[in-house]
Formats: structure tokens, C-alpha cells, sequence
């Protein structure tokens, strides 16, 4: 592999030959505005917002996206220049885009908010037709609102390149092109799998997680990172919660999973407040449940184990643990029937 | 697994067999997908079902039900004939390869097509593309372990990753894909009846007497116990008499549910620990109210021996309790006193009487999972096993050969059931099936049957039909898809109104105890 050493606002790198200057940028820790941008994703080059000057092109700003770095390069990711043209690149962004920051659902962790902000761009310069789009929210968990699209093409890179489907893809063309399903139809008519990595990916508003609406904001929830309770992958997520109740679930990146998720993991938190949830212990009389106390339930269960060890021997007990309990749990629930009951009749669901 | 989840995307052939991995591990198959399309990686599936990764595959070997044994066999014994195996690796780091390449002998591609169905110049495709890959990897799952043969199926898989070398190094590797959260997690803690944690034997007097020191008893049972399906069995000629089962709805998951229910009922004393009162619990005579994932602090293991962090976000419902409070309240009760402040110093207990976890502690676990053998603190984890050695010091190949399911088709119920999972519910779906979203995408089980048996039988799609085993009977909608062959059924097993396991046959692998979900015989009725 050949190195190739060139040099980002004064800073000398060394990085492998093919690098982009983005990516160069990014092990300098210089951070470039980006919207169409992933590093797993394929590079699209669309929204142009970082764009860097180099020295010796005089033509144009190119876009570090889509620059490989050459030896000697001289880079500036933040100049007069470049700032005045991403401010104009925002502009245009906001001529078509809604203002209802109040009420969106992104407000916090839109990046097209976050930028305007730190360019000072409060309102576009540029005025004309908008386009006007029905909000798709057909499908259980994704809402889809086509005039908060900035056109960065993540969500149909990413439902193509990493979760295999092409549910979407752009559609029409100049001012007429839009993300759209095959035949235009909703998104709950299409091939969707609900991962919801569209959602993730969309640096705006204009794809959202249903389940979550209006239930809060980046700003107002914790994010806990855990593990997800489905299958084996044992994907890390984290679960967002606001006063004390799950709102949603967001990606943890740096992750064996790469902050991918599937439908279960990012949308069936739902059973965790179902009002069918047990609340209390249930002890039966006479073929029916009724409630009881914790101490009185506890009490019950040990006098007929032990009673049925007396009369039978400890092998006339048996448990059956789980696989969706933690390692502590299985681990105690095994030492519970080895050390305390005498038996090792103790297995779980592993074959099932 | 004997790998990592990332190998799969540096295997430059990727033998998938028995998985469903698009519906049941969704985002492993973007690794497939990335592995394919990125890295130019060929894709072998062998499965009966069309699925999603089938339609992928650069070569889809679609056995009939039941008959993986003879096809991994085939698969050896064109690599053999053509000269494909890894001889060096063969001499230097296995033993008993003599035996294995007899055994595959009479596997001939003409012969596995006899037993399988496999037009024999697809197998041979697949066995030089295997045979040839520099790095090529396994995966599998319960297409290959549920049936009455799944041990062999597995020792079939092991004899071909070792036959070429495949094994140990980067993008290689036998990848079980475990179906639940914490399956592997289960199984390293010792919730078997042969194992203490960490696979230390029972029957080993030195690891009892390390564990009863440990635990403060003056000694551990010596007699393995029993699996779970010879627990049902044993409850139904009252030799167990009590049973506590925690977490896990044997209702809806045990096959020939009629016969679990019987055996549930015989019970002189139950007790169901869960969050719902499930098809199970209902049998119970103490329900004790359990916490979901979200509500505790704790640890998952994941496929590729990850253990990772469980962290609570949200605080216990009502008096429900996380399970590990609940046993060390029971234990209590029963006089003996387990004195944890929390499961930071179950953990510590854990690795040190775990080898494999001896240097997993929270604070390493704080910003990513550590992959098991992780024998001391300073240990990084292991993302790959038998990088030098086996386990057991050399490889063990293992003959095996090809026997028929327990049940086939007949005059009487001439369809081949299959069971499975789909993408939008969990195992008997207990969590997901109060989950609105994924209830409206995916409201009822529904039967996968060829567009040719459906014409024969005069069924339209979505018509409630009777299919009836030997053992129940069940009305579910039909579903015409060529995803299933003319011949095979499929039904999942998520849905308590339309249960699969009340058709299936309460028949077991006799090592693995695993019972034959994926092989039962059914008829189809119009109604």
C-alpha cells in the first residue's frame, strides 16, 4: 500500500493512497459538514456541503466526499470562500424545505438545523415554487414526509446496499424527483422490511419512527445502551426513555452490528408496557388465580419444594431456565437446583 | 461460532446451510448481502425453503426435509474425488480422516441425488466452489440441529470446514447462528443438566468439588440430570413431580403440545416465572411477575461469544422483579443465603469459576462486549477459536451417515411440515406479538404451500384449511408460494391460534436431545 502525505488547514497527514480528503480530514479530527455522507454506504457526491478549497484549483470547490488525496495536496476545509458557498448550498436546501423546526419530530438531531445554526442561515435568499407531497404514513412504523427530503439518497443507499432490498429509489426528474416505492405506492405496499435504517440514516426530517412521535425529542430522552432482547445477534441499541417509559430506540455505531438493527430490535419495545404485563404474583386456589404477596408467594413455593424433596428426593424436582434471561440469572438458576435443590435436572430451551 | 460475525464478510465463499438468516438473524444476512456485493463472495444455501438468501444464491441446493446428512456427505466426497482437501492441514492438526473419507465414499452425486433430490451436477458445483474458496465459511442453524439426525449434521459440517483447511483463520470457520437473545449466554452458565459453567462436566469430581467449595454445600449431584424433553417426559410418569420453569412458554415451543400439556398437568407442583401469563403459565400454581430486558442490569452472550452489556433503562413494573432477585429471595426461603449486591458481583462469582470467563468483569464490559475464551483481565478476548490448536489438542473427524427422519410422508399425511421462524415475531411471541406494529404486518400464522398442491387440493390463497398430523390438528390460512416445493408445507411456530408444535413429532436426537421440528408428516384438508 502506497502513503500519500499532503496537508488539511496547516496540518501534515499520512494516509493510504485512495483515501478521500474527507476521511484524511477525519483522522485529523477536522470535522467537514457533511448530509449525503456514510462510511458504509457507496459515495453519491449530492449535497456538495463539503466542499473544500485546494490550493492550486482555481475552477471549482470540489467535494472531499468524492476527492481522492494526492501527494502535496494543500487543503483548506474552512475558508472565507468555502463557508460563503456552503452557506449559499443551504440556502438552496432551505428554499424547499419546511420551517416547522416547532414541531418536527428531527428538531435536535436534524443536520440540516444543526448547520444552518452554525453557518447563520435563517432563511433562504432564494425564493420560487415549493414542492407539496402527502405524508405517507400508511406503514406501522416509518413516516414518511417527502418535503423534508433533501435528496441525499442515504435511505435508498442504504435499503440497497446494506439491507439488500431497493424498497425505494429516486424518482422523476430536477425539481420533480423524489425518493418513491415502486409505482409510487406507500411504503407499507412496497418490499419494506421495517429495519428502519432509512430512519437512522436521514439527516432531516423527512424519515421518522411512527411509534415515537410526539413522545420526545433527541434533546429530552436518555439513551441507555444495551442489548438487544430478540435474536442471537445481540445487536447494541439504545433503548431512549423518557420519564421513566421507552420512546424509541436509536443506533449505537461502533458496534459488532455497525448500529444496524432489524423491525424486532428498533420497533418491539411495545410488550415492555403492555396492560397485560404481571404486576403482581399469581398463586392458584381452587383453578383460579388470585393475588399475592411477594413473601406469601415465595413461602408457598419453597414449603412444596421442600415437601416434594422430602417425600421423593431431590430428582423429583426439575427446572427449565431460559435463553432470553441474563448470564447472571442462568447461572444462579442453576446453582439454585445444584447446591440448594441437589438435582442437576436443569436445562433451557436451546433446542427449541 | 468458531469466528466472528465480521469473517463472514471476508470468506470469499459462504456456505449457508439450514438458515434462514434474512428473517431470523436480519442483520447478519447485511453481512451476507455486503460479502456478496462489495467483496465478490459466492453464496452456496442449502435449504428446502426459497428464502430470501436462496434467491441470492450463486448455487441453492434444495434438499428434500431431513436429508442434510447425505448432502454435507456428498459435498465431502466430491471434494475428495476431485482432490480439493487441505492435506497439511488434515495431517497436522486432525485425526480419524480415514474413517470420514470411507464413510462419505458411498455418497456419490448420483446417490445424494436419490436420497435429496439434488440434481448431482449442482452438488458437484457446490463442492468445487467450497472445495476451491481460500476462505470459506459455514453457517448454519436449526435447519441443520432440529431433527432426530441433527448431531450428525453437525458433525458432517465439521468434517467438511476440516477437510479443506477451513478452520481458525480469518473469513473461515463452523458458524452456528443461535436463535435467541441469550441461547449461548444459557448454555456457557450451565443451565445443562450434563454441564456446571463453562462446559465443566458434572461427572468430573474434581469440578464438583471446586463448584460445592465454592457454593459452601458439603457436595454437587454427581448423576447428570435430564433434558428437557425427557423433564416432560419423566413429569408424565411421575418421576418429576414439581417444576420451575423460568422464562420460557414449553406451551407454545414443545413439540406435540398435546402431549406437553398432559405432561404439564401431571405436575404436582408448577411454577412459571415470566412477564405474561402465558399458554404456560396458566398451568401454574405460583405465578411469579418477572421484568423484561429494560427493566435490569446484566449480561447477554450473543453468536459470536460476545458477552455484552444488558442495562436497565426503565424501572421494574408493579412488583415485578428482575429473575435474579427472585431466585436469591427463593433460595433464601429454602435456607441458603446467596449474598449478591447486584449482578456486577454475580458476574465476579462467574469468572472465577468460569475459565472461558475468567477475565470478564462490568467495568471491561463498560464500552464493548468481550468475546469468550477471555481467560484472564489482561486477556483482549477471542475472535476466533482453534487458531492453533483444537480444543481437544487434533481435530476429531467424525463419520457419520445418513438416516431417514423418524416420521415421513405417507398415503395418510403425504406432506413434509416444516417449522420455522419469520421476521416479525419471536419465538412463540410472547414479546412480540403485543407489539401493535408487527401485529398489523404480520397478524397470523400462515401455511406456505406450492401453487401445484393448492391447485390439486383446489385452495385458494388465504383460505382456512384443517392440517392434521398424527398428533393434532390445526386451521390456518394458506399462503401459495413457490417457496416451499411441491410436497413440503411451512408454518411458523410464533402464533398460539394457529400452534405448529401441536403437529410436530416428539421424537429427539439422541445426544443433542433436540426434538424434530423441521421433519413431520401432515395432510391438508379443504374445509
Amino acid at each position: 500500500m502506497r502513503f500519500v502525505s499532503l496537508t488539511i488547514d496547516g496540518r501534515q497527514v499520512e494516509v493510504a493512497e485512495g483515501t478521500t480528503v474527507l476521511e484524511a480530514a477525519r483522522k485529523l479530527g477536522i470535522e467537514i459538514p457533511t448530509l449525503c455522507y456514510d462510511n458504509d454506504l457507496s459515495i453519491a457526491g449530492a449535497c456538495r456541503l463539503c466542499i473544500v478549497e485546494v490550493e492550486g484549483n482555481n475552477k471549482n470547490l470540489p467535494a472531499s466526499c468524492a476527492l481522492p488525496v494526492a501527494e502535496g495536496m494543500v487543503v483548506h476545509t474552512n475558508s472565507p470562500k468555502v463557508r460563503e458557498a456552503r452557506k449559499i448550498i443551504l440556502e438552496l436546501l432551505l428554499a424547499n424545505h419546511p420551517l416547522d423546526c416547532l414541531t418536527c419530530e428531527a428538531n435536535g438531531r436534524c443536520k440540516l438545523q444543526q448547520y444552518c445554526y452554525e453557518y447563520g442561515v435563517k432563511e433562504s435568499r432564494f425564493s420560487g415554487e415549493r414542492r407539496h407531497f402527502a405524508i405517507d404514513d400508511n406503514h406501522p412504523f416509518i413516516e414518511r414526509d417527502l418535503e423534508k427530503c433533501i435528496l441525499c439518497g442515504k435511505c435508498v443507499r442504504v435499503c440497497q446496499e446494506v439491507q439488500g432490498v431497493g424498497a425505494i429509489d429516486y424518482s422523476g426528474r430536477g425539481f420533480d424527483t423524489k425518493v418513491a416505492t415502486f409505482m409510487d405506492r406507500s411504503l407499507a405496499d412496497s418490499p419494506c422490511v421495517s429495519c428502519g435504517q432509512c430512519i437512522y440514516m436521514c439527516p432531516v426530517g423527512a424519515l421518522t419512527a411512527k411509534p415515537s412521535k410526539g413522545k420526545g425529542r433527541d434533546f429530552e430522552v436518555t439513551k441507555v445502551v444495551t442489548t438487544c432482547g430478540y435474536c442471537g445477534v445481540g445487536c447494541q441499541l439504545a433503548l431512549n426513555v423518557k420519564d421513566d417509559k421507552i420512546v424509541g430506540v436509536t443506533n449505537v455505531p461502533d458496534s459488532h452490528n455497525q448500529g444496524y438493527l432489524c423491525v424486532k430490535g428498533r420497533f418491539g419495545y411495545e410488550f415492555v408496557d403492555d396492560p397485560e404485563r404481571l404486576t403482581t404474583p399469581l398463586i392458584k386456589e381452587n383453578g383460579k388465580f388470585r393475588e399475592a404477596s411477594w413473601e406469601e408467594a415465595l413461602d408457598l413455593v419453597a414449603q412444596k419444594f421442600n415437601e416434594i424433596r422430602a417425600k421423593y428426593g431431590p430428582d423429583a424436582l426439575a427446572g427449565v431456565s431460559s435463553a432470553r434471561v441474563t448470564n447472571e440469572e442462568n447461572y444462579l438458576f442453576q446453582k439454585f437446583f445444584r447446591a440448594v435443590i441437589g438435582t442437576n435436572n436443569v436445562d433451557h430451551c436451546a433446542r427449541l | 461460532m468458531t469466528n466472528s460475525i465480521e469473517d463472514i464478510e471476508k470468506a470469499d465463499v459462504i456456505l449457508a446451510a439450514g438458515t434462514n438468516t434474512t428473517e431470523a438473524h436480519p442483520v447478519i444476512a447485511t453481512r451476507i448481502h455486503k460479502a456478496i456485493t462489495r467483496h465478490g463472495a459466492k453464496l452456496i444455501v442449502v435449504d428446502p425453503r426459497k428464502t430470501e438468501i436462496a434467491s441470492k444464491a450463486h448455487i441453492w441446493l434444495r434438499p428434500y426435509p431431513g436429508t442434510n446428512v447425505a448432502v454435507f456427505n456428498g459435498l465431502l466426497n466430491v471434494i475428495i474425488a476431485e482432490g480439493l482437501t487441505d492435506d497439511e492441514f488434515i495431517s497436522q492438526r486432525t485425526e480419524n480422516f480415514e474413517a470420514v473419507a470411507e464413510a462419505v465414499a458411498p455418497y456419490t452425486p448420483e446417490e445424494v441425488e436419490r436420497i435429496s433430490g439434488i440434481p448431482a451436477e449442482d452438488l458437484i458445483a457446490a463442492a468445487r466452489l467450497y472445495g476451491k474458496a481460500k476462505r470459506g465459511i459455514i453457517l448454519y442453524a436449526m435447519g441443520v440441529t432440529q431433527h432426530s439426525t441433527g448431531t450428525d449434521g453437525v458433525f458432517a459440517i465439521a468434517n467438511l470446514a476440516m477437510a479443506t483447511g477451513n478452520i481458525g483463520r480469518e473469513g473461515t470457520g463452523v458458524s452456528p447462528l443461535r436463535g435467541q437473545n441469550n441461547v449461548q449466554g444459557a448454555c456457557d452458565m450451565g443451565a445443562l443438566p450434563n454441564f456446571l459453567p463453562g462446559y465443566q462436566k458434572v461427572s468430573d469430581p474434581a469440578v464438583r468439588e471446586k463448584f460445592a467449595k465454592a457454593w459452601g454445600v458439603p457436595s454437587l449431584p454427581d448423576k447428570d440430570g435430564l433434558k428437557l424433553g425427557e423433564i416432560m417426559a419423566a413429569a408424565y410418569e411421575g418421576k418429576v413431580r414439581a417444576l420451575y420453569v423460568m422464562g420460557e412458554n414449553l406451551m407454545l415451543s414443545e413439540p406435540y403440545i398435546a402431549h406437553a400439556e398432559a405432561c404439564l398437568k401431571k405436575l404436582d407442583f408448577l411454577v412459571v416465572q415470566d412477564l405474561f401469563l402465558t399458554e404456560t403459565a396458566q398451568l401454574a400454581d405460583v405465578v411469579l411477575p418477572a421484568v423484561s430486558f429494560a427493566e435490569k442490569d446484566g449480561t447477554f452472550t450473543n453468536t459470536e461469544r460476545r458477552v455484552c452489556r444488558v442495562r436497565r433503562a426503565v424501572s421494574p413494573r408493579g412488583k415485578a422483579k428482575p429473575d435474579w432477585e427472585i431466585i436469591v429471595a427463593l433460595a433464601a426461603k429454602m435456607g441458603y443465603e446467596m449474598n449478591y449486591d447486584g449482578p456486577a458481583s454475580i458476574m465476579e462469582e462467574i469468572s472465577r469459576l468460569t475459565p472461558s470467563y475468567g477475565g470478564i468483569t462490568y467495568d471491561r464490559l463498560e464500552k464493548q462486549g468481550l468475546q469468550w475464551p477471555c481467560p484472564d483481565r489482561d486477556h483482549p478476548g477471542t475472535k476466533r477459536l482453534h487458531a492453533e490448536r483444537f480444543s481437544r489438542g487434533r481435530g476429531l473427524f467424525t463419520p457419520v451417515t445418513y438416516k431417514k427422519p423418524a416420521e415421513l410422508p405417507d398415503e395418510q399425511y403425504p406432506f413434509y411440515l416444516v417449522t420455522g421462524r419469520i421476521l416479525y415475531h419471536y419465538h412463540t411471541g410472547t414479546m412480540s406479538r403485543r407489539v401493535k406494529g408487527l401485529n398489523a404486518i404480520a397478524p397470523c400464522g400462515l401455511l406456505e404451500i406450492n401453487p401445484a398442491d393448492a391447485s390439486k387440493l383446489g385452495i385458494q390463497d388465504g383460505e382456512v384449511v384443517r392440517v392434521s398430523s398424527r398428533r393434532g390438528s390445526i386451521t390456518p390460512a394458506v399462503r401459495i408460494t413457490d417457496r416451499v416445493a411441491p410436497g413440503v408445507v411451512f408454518i411458523s411456530f410464533h402464533y398460539r391460534e394457529v400452534a405448529a408444535n401441536a403437529l410436530t413429532n416428539a421424537v429427539y436426537d439422541p445426544i443433542a436431545g433436540i426434538p424434530e421440528f423441521k421433519v413431520s408428516a401432515v395432510k391438508i384438508e379443504k374445509l
